[in-house]
């Protein structure tokens, strides 16, 4: 069957109502940035001690996304998976999105966002940060070409190798991601060699998250047909990503509470550590975890697509949990300066943040960037499949 | 004597990757950190370091050794920023050992780490060790990233959170990026003692070169039982302690 591909029409009220309510995001986003360009950082929860704040969850959070929106892409070309074949260059164009709102909260988190040349121009080849800037600008230079070959039907054939490419990058550009923390050596929290592999694996489930409700919604409100073999399918699939991050997450807490050095920080998200132990199992396991699970997986809800897209969106604010979490839980436990002894004082204690309202704008701002480009650009480009009903989209089609 | 900052030779001994800092506009002036270099040359065969015995320093001496850095760099003076947020090179830490009960007071700065985690992770290079082991940041390339404060195991660093007025002329600042002791790098070059050392009216606090074997540093060194915060992190640094 072949697949027509065609612009959204982008005429009506709603999509200008869409526009103009992200537009209100970025406005937002930006006000933010620069009121806290110009009095400091002191405007901000942030601290000598909590030096990553809410834009760092936002960002990171973004940036892992938008890896593992990748991967419907990545399953259609690199495992000849038919079904995903005509979700590709959706899948390539979220995953830039994201990364493209993602980069701008953390550049405009900057002390000196202003300097972001020197960031371009100046590199210290042994800095995990350094290789993350040429990770993330080789994302998109090789998803554009990845785009690009899909597009250009004389290209098409190169497809497949374009997608192994892009593969393998968001591979190695999730473990660098993850690697950031890998290199703190002094801090407890970040201590396991588990943080690559389980960042990739959370990839996975916020970008394939994402990707079902930028798919529903736009099959939903342009009209066009979307059959439920894609949609119980990609439910699937969102199932079992999420069953793999709670793995990943009780495998790193239970290895970390047995091992003795790391036992206080553990204690601490696990058990003891008031707001950050409530986000932990109220949030991160409960709202993002085990609810998404039961909507997937529950007989009765099956193929219900509000459910899913619920499903999808608690999987995404238990994300942003997740990694608020990480970033800050793990700056807000004190590092051990002196092991076999107590700082009474000068440093010590659990260090305090209450996220501004800036902060908070600026990170949702990162996200209202991400979908208004993709608002904007399946305007402009043909990215979306002008049907994706059964019989044109599932290769087992019977009529 | 020329008092006149010869920028060529911080460029020169400090990181060959550091050229080209003077191109780059900014409205804080690179001044200072000036090598005379017939005197004073930044060389690897020097490494200074600093001893502190906390046997024989008293609190009040740590408190004197705190604001000698403040009034010598000009931090500590910040309006708006709170608690957490206010800039410390040097503060005063007390510590209790847990079996035998006995507490000792420190300061701490920078320890001025043979292998810096700080610089190890900068992403623009903006972090640097000198020759001689003097860790600094180049207030020109620090984007403030913070990505060094995330990765210095002694909370030595600080982040300028809010803009800066009266400022010392031989230690620029700036709004946004991150800072954290010189070592007193303007007075080392020209054969001082940092403040804080020079505020101690004991040999409780010395200040050398750790390399040469004249040196009271290293001769004491070799005498007393000093010990590295964190050791185990092998990052050798360049301030030690005995007493504790
Ligand atoms: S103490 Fe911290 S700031 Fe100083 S050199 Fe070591 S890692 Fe860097
Ligand atoms: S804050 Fe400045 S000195 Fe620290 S790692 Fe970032 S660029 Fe380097």
């Amino acid at each position: 069957m072949n697949i027509r591909y065609e612009e959204t029409q982008g005429r009506s009220l709603g999509f200008y109502a869409l526009i103009a309510g992200l537009g209100v995001f970025i406005l937002a986003a930006l006000g933010a940035v620069l009121y806290m360009e110009h009095y400091g950082h002191y405007v901000t929860g942030m601290s000598n001690r909590i030096v990553w704040g809410m834009p760092h969850v936002f960002a990171l959070f973004l940036i892992v996304a938008a890896s593992g929106a990748l991967n419907v892409a990545s399953i259609a070309s690199v495992f000849q998976k038919k079904l995903y074949k005509p979700l590709s260059r959706l899948s390539g164009l979220v995953a830039l999105a994201l990364l493209a709102g993602g980069l701008m909260v953390l550049v405009l988190d900057l002390g000196r966002p202003d300097r972001l040349i020197v960031a371009m121009t100046e590199y210290n080849f042994k800095s995990i940060f350094a290789w993350n800037i040429i990770l993330y600008n080789g994302f998109f230079v090789i998803v554009a070409v990845y785009l690009w070959m899909m597009f250009e039907r004389r290209m098409n054939k190169f497809t497949s190798k374009a997608g192994l490419a892009a593969f393998s990058w968001r591979l190695i550009l999730t473990t660098g991601t993850g690697s950031i923390f890998g290199f703190l050596v002094a801090r407890q929290a970040y201590d396991a060699v588990i943080m690559a592999p389980m960042f990739i694996i959370m990839s996975f489930a916020f970008g394939l998250a994402f990707f079902i409700l930028i798919l529903m919604a736009s099959y939903k409100w342009t009209e066009r047909p979307l059959g439920d073999a894609v949609v119980n399918r990609l439910g699937s699939l969102l199932g079992v990503f999420v069953a793999a991050v709670m793995y990943f997450v009780a495998v790193k807490h239970l290895g970390n509470l047995y091992l003795a050095e790391n036992a206080g920080v553990e204690n601490f998200i696990l058990f003891d550590g008031g707001i950050y132990t409530q986000l932990f199992w109220y949030g991160q396991i409960i709202l993002g975890g085990l609810i998404p699970m039961a909507l997937i997986y529950h007989p009765a809800l099956r193929g219900n697509r509000s459910t899913l897209g619920l499903a999808s969106i608690l999987i995404l604010i238990g994300g942003v949990i997740q990694l608020y979490i990480i970033i800050v839980g793990g700056q807000a436990y004190p590092m051990e300066m002196f092991p076999g002894k107590e700082i009474l004082e000068g440093y010590g204690g659990i260090a305090a943040y209450t996220p501004s309202l800036p902060e908070i704008m600026l990170g949702i701002g990162g996200i209202a960037v991400s979908l208004i480009a993709v608002t904007l650009l399946v305007k402009f480009l043909p990215f979306l499949p002008e049907s994706l009903a059964d019989e044109v989209a599932d290769p087992h089609h019977k009529s | 004597m020329s008092k006149t900052l010869n920028r060529r030779d911080f460029i020169k001994t400090s990181s060959a990757t550091t050229v080209g800092v003077a191109t780059i506009a900014s409205g804080i002036t690179l001044t200072s950190f000036a090598v005379n270099a017939n005197e004073n040359p930044v060389t690897k065969d020097k490494r200074w370091g600093m001893l502190v015995d906390t046997n024989k320093l008293t609190e009040v001496e740590i408190d004197g050794m705190v604001s000698a850095c403040q009034q010598e760099n000009g931090w500590g003076s910040e309006v708006h920023s709170t608690g957490d947020q206010k800039p410390t090179w040097v503060k005063k830490l007390k510590v209790q050992d847990k079996a035998t009960g006995k507490i000792t007071s420190l300061p701490l700065m920078c320890q001025h780490c043979e292998e810096p985690p700080c610089v190890d992770v900068c992403p623009t290079n903006a972090s640097m060790k000198r020759e001689d082991g003097i860790v600094l940041v180049d207030k020109h390339l620090c984007i403030g990233c913070r990505y060094c404060m995330m990765a210095c195991p002694y909370d030595a660093r600080s982040f300028v959170h809010e803009e800066l007025t009266d400022q010392r002329e031989h230690m620029p600042r700036g709004k946004g990026t991150v800072e954290s002791c010189t070592l007193c790098v303007h007075k080392v070059d020209n054969g001082e003692s940092p403040a804080c050392v020079a505020s101690v009216n004991s040999d409780a606090v010395i200040f050398g070169d750790l390399y040469d074997p004249k040196s009271n540093i290293n001769q004491t060194l070799k005498k007393v039982q000093s010990a590295q915060i964190r050791a185990d992190l092998d990052l050798n640094t360049g301030v030690r302690y005995s007493g504790i």
